[in-house]
């Protein structure tokens, strides 16, 4: 029993040394692919957030928890800022997918 | 086969300490292979816990009492669900429930949040290791659940209160949940650590963190009614340090999952949303000390106890390493948003907020009070039910009334003719159901009043809030009413999940008011014939049988219950005698009524020699409402759970994850 258990033991070692080695076996490229700057990553969720707070304005004005007053008021603001993000992102550096090697 | 679960246990300690150097090293020289190679150590470290974990249930299940825990916590007579379940009775087998956890969410979390961002995630790697590294130190140096010794005829058994169906499922969901919070911690460290405190550690754990929450959600209402079922005292929670010890951190989670709405919608609070993750996995650890190190017992029984020390030890290097790191990327954390009014939807999250972190650090006090106490001035101060009612009223009751007042206001800023329109239907339906329950009687108890009327507040509004929405879905779509109500579920599950568990959170808020609240009891010593009156019940005692199970005497009385003049059921509590355990336990016999929600229950407390027996009946109203409470929760949460392609399309597209070629795999 005794030794089936330290032979099983040793497989399971073994087994988890080459399972831990197996990354230096292959040969992909052992630097990390760069990622989209931070910036850019920013200007993306600073675009998305834009768009997402004038599409959750246009389902409160539609389900009545804002008014048509509210809404005139409101919506002039989100739209500014979706377009500034929208030009933002414009002037920024190219799309991180389109740029980044891999 | 000790020495393989032994072997097991080092070979996962090896590779646990291997993912942190290697995750380290690697994530700072930015070098793949070596990252890769931790990451799949700790994969490996779960097969590795696996294998021990089986060992461990083959010694259980065989009572191989050769295993000093299998003798320690079975008996050959103890059925066999309850044997495999000692698996995480005792302290050694709880913490490899831990480690088995912990290293298969971690396995989960690598592999499938590999693409979240390779930055982020070879620096969650080495967090994730280090807790892995700790807790399998302390299985394989402090608390080893493959001790041997010379095997015994048979085990000293399992506590009988753990001899539940319960016991099968609490513990277990429990640990989901306490071990799913490193998950989001570990994401938020690696954020840190990279230096990459964009949304993506938050898109990457939000489902980690709304499972964790569910499961640490669900184990405790299974705790609740396995209290309720089998302490046998007629409630459900009782403000112990081991019950509070899982509602900390759930509270944490709670007030993270809704500020981290906050940080996707406005981009604020992202220094407190760190905060809260760091509060929920630091209390989900103290979560496991307290339960675990004996600390409870005695500040005596901590100081002598094996694991104690390194718990308190890695608690505290756990909050004083994850604060310094916050404190040194602070000025990466700064808000360019700030918050427009102070009536906004963003601002009842953080009133939201302030209270749940409130209430979970006035149960800390209560919780940690009489330890300090004990520490400073020798004796322990018990913190006992009052003080916890007290803040439990004084923060749940406004915690209520939010949650129906939230969902109704808008981002940014609400003018008052809109708060007036939106309210007004809530508000006098809510007044009305105020009004009825006075006539009915509810007056009787303040806090059981208010709890009744905001819950009718925030149903209220969780029916306007899908009835508007299907409404809106219908002009847009002009689909039928169950289409445009299935439909708007699935385009925003998140939105409509939230308010299915606002509605489990009403429906336990009626369930711990009423019977809380409203409950009656009446004991008495009855001999056979006699009978007691509680309300319109009628309880008749009849007499007292003993008959013998697999591994205990069961002595049970009969009662008849009568209402309205019929008999509507016989009733049976009484106690277990447990020989092996050198125990006995309370059984107590609930009637539960479907259509009011309430519960007759029934206590032996002792049966005399003379055949009379001491017992004690409670009517519990609308305590079934808890455990509905329950599974709309789940409903809820699996609604939240659930995979939105549209959402997953346009994170892949934010993050630049659509034309990358496919990830090599290792």
């Amino acid at each position: 029993m005794l030794t089936a258990a330290l032979v099983i033991g040793a497989l399971l070692a073994v087994a988890a040394v080459w399972f831990v080695a197996r990354p230096f076996l292959g040969r992909e490229p052992d630097v990390l692919p760069a990622e989209p700057p931070p910036e850019r990553l920013a200007l993306e969720e600073e675009r998305d957030r834009a768009l997402a707070a004038l599409k959750d304005l246009e389902f409160d004005h539609r389900t009545g928890k804002i008014s048509d007053d509210d809404y005139r008021g409101l919506v002039g603001d989100l739209r500014r800022d979706a377009a500034e993000a929208l030009k933002a992102l414009d002037r920024g550096t190219p799309r991180a997918d389109a740029r980044v090697p891999d | 086969m000790p020495e393989l679960g032994r072997a097991a246990l080092v070979v996962c300690f090896g590779l646990a300490l291997y993912a942190v150097v290697a995750g380290f090293w690697g994530a700072h020289t930015r070098r793949r292979r070596l990252s890769r190679s931790a990451q799949n150590a700790l994969v490996a470290a779960f097969a590795s816990t696996l294998v021990a974990s089986v060992v461990l249930l083959v010694a259980l299940a065989r009572s191989d009492f050769a295993f000093s825990y299998v003798a320690q916590h079975t008996s050959r007579e103890l059925p066999m669900p309850y044997k495999l379940a000692s698996f995480y009775g005792g302290q050694e087998g709880s913490l490899l429930l831990w480690l088995l956890v912990l290293t298969g969410y971690s396995t989960a979390a690598v592999l499938l949040d590999r693409k979240a961002g390779r930055e982020l995630v070879v620096w969650v790697v080495p967090v994730l290791g280090v807790v892995a590294t700790f807790f399998s130190m302390l299985v394989v140096f402090v608390a080893s659940p493959f001790h041997t010794q010379l095997a015994n005829v048979d085990g000293a058994g399992l506590n009988s209160s753990l001899q539940s169906p319960y016991f099968q499922i609490h513990p277990p969901m429990l640990y989901l949940g306490y071990v799913g919070l490193t998950v989001p911690f570990a994401f938020a460290m690696g954020a840190l650590l990279s230096g990459r405190t964009d949304e993506r550690w938050i898109v990457a754990t939000r489902r980690w963190t709304l499972a964790a929450w569910m499961f640490l959600g669900v184990g405790q209402l299974l705790g609740a009614k396995w209290a309720y079922e089998e302490v046998g005292w007629g409630g459900y929670y009782a403000w112990d340090p081991v019950e509070n010890a899982a509602l900390m951190p759930w509270l944490a989670a709670t007030a993270f999952l809704h500020s981290v709405m906050v940080q996707e919608k406005k981009g604020m609070l992202k220094v407190w949303n760190m905060l809260l993750v760091m509060l929920a996995f630091s209390l989900s650890l103290f979560g496991t000390f307290l339960t675990r190190s004996g600390v409870l017992n005695s500040i005596h029984s901590f100081t002598e106890s094996s694991i104690g020390p390194w718990f308190l030890g890695f608690i505290c290097f756990v909050v004083a390493a994850s604060l310094a790191l916050l404190f040194y990327r602070l000025p990466m954390l700064r808000a360019k948003t700030k918050l427009e009014s102070l009536v906004s939807r963003e601002a009842t999250f953080l009133y939201n907020n302030l209270l749940l972190v409130a209430l979970c650090l006035t149960i800390l006090w209560g919780v940690t009070f009489p330890i300090l106490s004990e520490a400073v001035r020798g004796e322990a101060v018990t913190v006992g039910r009052p003080y916890y009612n007290f803040f439990f009223r004084s923060f749940g009751l406004p915690l209520l009334l939010l949650m129906g007042i939230g969902p109704l206001i808008a981002w940014r800023r609400a003018s008052l003719s809109s708060l007036k329109r939106i309210f007004f239907g809530p508000t006098v339906f809510a007044l009305a159901v105020g009004i009825l329950l006075i006539a009915l009687g509810a007056g009787s108890s303040l806090p059981g009043l208010i709890a009744y009327t905001f819950s009718a507040f925030v149903a209220a509004t969780i029916v306007l809030e899908f009835a508007r929405g299907t409404a809106a879905r219908r002009t847009l779509s002009g689909d039928s009413v169950p289409r445009a109500f299935t439909s708007l579920i699935a385009r925003n599950r998140r939105r409509y999940g939230g308010y299915v568990v606002h509605a489990a959170i009403v429906l336990l808020a009626i369930g711990i008011a009423g019977s809380s609240a409203y409950n009656t009891s009446r004991s008495a010593r009855l001999g056979p014939g006699q009978s007691l009156k509680l309300r319109d019940y009628t309880l008749v005692y009849r007499g007292v049988t003993n008959t013998r199970s697999a591994n205990a005497i069961e002595e049970r009385a009969t009662i008849d219950v009568y209402r309205g003049g019929s008999r509507i059921a016989v009733m049976h509590p009484g106690k277990n005698d447990y020989p092996v355990e050198q125990q006995v336990s309370n059984e107590v016999a609930i009637r539960s009524d479907w259509l009011t929600g309430e519960d007759l229950f029934l206590i032996t407390e002792q049966v005399n020699g003379n055949g009379t027996i001491d017992f004690k009946a409670i009517i519990n109203p609308l305590v079934n409402m808890i455990w509905l409470a329950g599974l709309v929760f789940v409903l809820g949460s699996v609604i939240t759970l659930w995979p939105d392609a549209r959402e997953e399309q346009r994170l892949a597209i934010r993050y630049g994850r659509l034309a990358r070629a496919p990830e090599p795999q290792a």
